[in-house]
């Protein structure tokens, strides 16, 4: 239940908004910056941060106000000379992590950037110890004298 | 029809499938024949009764009649006959039925075609199968009952949601249900092989079609689905790293593992205890795709109505068998012994590392779309999970495995020569490198690691393509041998090349989209003009249109190349007039392999209008790749070998040969 409520107030909260945006279409022509160079790093930033009342859109992507608004004040932070960093830092202060699509490593966030290295490490190891144990197999155990002389008469010897 | 019968048949299927679930297990334990064959019968009356009910749904859906909720909430009499068709599954009562007509076909077909499979085995895995069938039936009774009545019924319906009103619905769904729910039988296999404790090459043997089937339906799936989401959604985007979209790739990563494993105990007996376990994982994050989209947990299109009753209920069913599954497992795993001996440069030990990487891939696309649900009810903060963090790790992960794919089939059993396979793709590699820099020399660079990537996509083509050649000894046979002896390959052979060229195609499809594709957003006025992908595109103006259940401004472009017209294209804003919602419908026009997306912004005060033309180079292999997959896993399916019973190779140019001299 605790993850259920929280999730269905979101839920109904992003389809009002939804059903009463007006369509508009994510970056529209009177945003895009004059200088191509400085365009490229907004677009790239852009998809990066997420549309808060959307979804699961960046606001690359999409087409709510506020998202036109967060576009609006990252290409205002470079022109202003921000570096990506800076623009980064200041829509995460505004906002807080939740608006970044690609988590910062950190203590809350360490489990999920090591799991898929973790799983790699342990199964890498698991194979080699099953190779091993599997080729390395050979019993181990030396014949019993009968054995051994049953053997050799088989053989002829 | 009284959709009261559909709800009685259901009540029915529910009674059926307990019975179902216990006597067919009491006979397979006590020996006791009639009622082993019991699971056989009652199958495919399970089958028979759910059919109904969902006869019965459609029905009223087609009908419009008013009175049944589900059709006043999801239907309307003015939509299109398909959409009143696909409107049935267009909705989460209806889909969940879906689901479970699904769920009790594949017991019917087991039921069918397992005629040969030994009694307990079948009895066991049909009990299985009617052990979800009853979770789910029990489901849909107490918490999505979808023929509810309404008194007195509304005259009108409210509408299908218009960005379901697609083509796409009538085939997305039942494709991935096909796929995502046939892995259930799978997952009966091998809880029925863990009961009875016996689990050898033959198991491997029977199980692997119906991996086949399911992972080809989910591979047809995935891609229909992010087609319609490509060309619907109206940003020309095709994979989102949604969590939706997720949960149907997750059960296609480990599926494809399952697919992998399944064919090492098939042929070496090795691998027992992995693939049992693969085949549980793989239906259990079918369960919980089911969860995640149904429970409301998540947010998006997929998720028809929130109702928390019904995610804990499906919770429980969650728990309940992949707890219950695990919990088996772990009390009769070490009692399998283990098979065939291999080298790690070998065959098997290919597939090992195939296995390896896509089970960490699954478990990173899991816990990538999870963790902020976890974070959140854990400590309540709330962080994002989006597609910079899947492309990072996912992309990382498939490199070596895209890599090794082509080494794989070339590597014998047992103990393999890396060398001598080194030596038969060094022709593909250099062919593939050298495709690569033409293509981005053609297509004027991008940054040098596309050029890398291409190189993959091409290589994973032309090593598919060195398989065949070398198993059929061309260049090493006279002409006609080598004819005969690629003829005479097993068909699994041609369906391994195709579905590693299909990936290869796909691969190739999305590194070239996403480095060649150009954006241009401008403000276009009748009369105007644009550039994209050396094609250009004359705005003629909007006319308005109507519908039969919308409202629509129409854009016109007029496309030419170099002075001469090759094409015209609509591009088009909706409104729904029922739900007052608008959408895009983009104007797309193919050119080869290649397609130009046309879709329409807002109007400006000046009249003039925002347009957003997209070149996407070679996008449709994106798409292309997944039929070839498909493809590659029918062709595989219709191998002899896969169809139990079926009589063997030889015996027949003898009998013929008989006839003959008669």
């Amino acid at each position: 239940m605790r993850i259920v409520l929280p999730a269905l107030r979101r839920t109904l909260l992003a389809v009002l908004l939804f059903l009463s945006a007006v369509p508009a279409f994510a970056v529209n022509p009177d945003e895009i910056l004059a200088d191509p160079a400085l365009e490229l790093r907004a677009r790239n930033l852009s998809a990066q941060l997420r549309c808060m009342v959307c979804q699961n859109q960046s606001i690359d992507d999409s087409n709510a106000e506020l998202a036109r608004d967060l576009r609006l004040l990252v290409r205002q932070r470079i022109r202003d000379g921000d570096s990506d960093e800076q623009v980064i830092d200041y829509v995460v202060s505004r906002y807080g992590e939740f608006v970044l699509l690609k988590p910062r490593f950190s203590a809350k966030t360490y489990i999920l950037w090591a799991t898929p290295l973790i799983l790699l490490a342990l199964g890498a190891t698991a194979m080699v110890v099953y190779a091993r144990g599997r080729t390395a197999k050979p019993t181990g155990r030396k014949l019993s004298a009968e054995e051994q002389a049953a053997l050799d008469r088989l053989l002829g010897k | 029809m009284s959709v009261e019968l559909g709800h009685y048949a259901l009540v029915l299927a529910l009674a059926t499938a307990i019975v179902l679930s216990i006597l067919p297990i009491w006979g397979a334990w006590r020996g006791d024949r009639p009622l082993m064959e019991l699971a056989t019968s009652g199958s495919l009356a399970l089958f028979g009764l759910v059919a109904f009910a969902f006869a019965v749904l459609t029905q009223a859906h087609l009908a419009s009649d008013f009175s049944v909720k589900n059709v006043w909430e999801n239907s309307h009499s003015l939509v299109p006959f398909i959409f009143k068709f696909s409107g049935v599954w267009g909705n989460h009562e209806g889909s969940m039925l879906l689901w479970l007509l699904i769920l009790v076909f594949f017991s019917a077909l087991v039921a069918i075609f397992g005629r040969n499979l030994p009694d307990t085995l079948r009895a066991n895995v049909l009990a299985v199968q009617a052990w979800v069938a009853t979770a789910f039936t029990l489901f849909i009774l107490l918490t999505s009952n979808p023929f509810a009545r309404l008194n007195p019924a509304p005259p009108e319906g409210q509408d299908l949601n218009p960005v379901l009103q697609d083509v796409g619905l009538a085939i997305h769904p039942p494709l991935l249900y096909l796929g995502y729910v046939g892995f259930s039988v799978c997952f009966s296999f091998a809880i029925a092989a863990l009961m009875e404790g016996r689990i050898d090459a033959a198991w491997a043997r029977w199980v692997r079609p119906w991996t086949l089937a399911a992972w080809t339906f989910l591979t047809a799936g995935i891609a229909m689905g992010s087609y319609w989401a490509y060309y619907e959604l109206g940003w020309g985007g095709w994979w989102f790293w949604d969590p939706v979209e997720n949960a149907s790739f997750m059960p296609w990563l480990a599926g494809t593992a399952l697919l992998h494993s399944a064919i090492v105990m098939e042929k070496r007996e090795a691998l027992k205890i992995w693939t049992i376990l693969l085949a549980i994982l793989t239906f259990s994050l079918s369960l919980l795709g089911t969860f995640l989209v149904r429970s409301g947990v998540l947010t998006s299109v997929h998720a028809f109505a929130t109702d928390p009753s019904r995610g804990i209920f499906i919770l429980c069913i969650l728990v309940l068998f992949i707890g219950g599954a695990l919990a088996l497992f772990a009390f009769r795993a070490p009692q399998l012994n283990s098979g065939g001996l291999f080298a790690p440069i070998s065959r098997e030990g290919a597939l090992v590392l195939n296995n390896l990487i896509l089970t960490v891939s699954t478990a990173t696309v899991l816990i990538g779309t999870l963790y902020p649900l976890l974070l959140e009810s854990l400590t309540g903060e709330k962080i994002s999970v989006g597609p910079p963090f899947f492309n990072m790790t996912f992309g990382l992960l498939m490199i070596p495995l895209l890599l090794a794919v082509p080494f794989g089939p070339l590597l014998a059993w047992k103990r393999g020569d890396l060398l001598g396979a080194l030596q038969r793709l060094y022709v593909a590699a250099g062919l593939a490198f050298f495709v690569a820099l033409v293509f981005y020399y053609v297509e004027n660079g991008g940054p040098v690691m596309a050029v890398l990537g291409l190189a993959a996509g091409l290589f994973l083509v032309f090593g598919a393509v060195s398989d065949l050649w070398f198993r059929a000894g061309i260049g090493k046979q006279a002409m006609g041998v080598a004819w005969r002896r690629l003829v005479g390959l097993p068909r699994s052979a041609f369906g391994t090349a195709l579905a590693h060229m299909g990936l290869g195609i796909t691969v190739l499809g999305i590194v070239a989209v996403t480095t060649f594709e150009t954006e241009h957003v401008v403000e276009m006025k009748p009369g105007m003009t644009a550039e994209a992908g050396g094609y250009t595109l004359a705005f003629d103006g909007m006319r308005s249109a109507v519908g039969p259940n919308y409202t629509e401004d129409r854009g016109h472009f007029t496309v030419s190349r170099g002075g001469a017209t090759v094409a015209d294209v609509w591009s088009s804003k909706r409104l729904y007039t029922a739900r007052r919602m608008p959408t895009t419908e983009a104007g797309i026009l193919t050119f080869g392999l290649s397609q130009l997306y046309v879709s329409l912004g807002d109007p400006m005060a000046d009249g003039g209008i925002v347009v957003r033309i997209w070149w996407k180079p070679y996008i449709l292999c994106i798409w292309g790749g997944a039929l070839v997959m498909m493809f590659g896993g029918f062709v595989s399916l219709s191998d002899r070998r896969l169809r139990v019973g079926a009589p063997s190779r030889r015996a027949k140019p003898v009998k013929a040969a008989l006839e003959a001299g008669e």
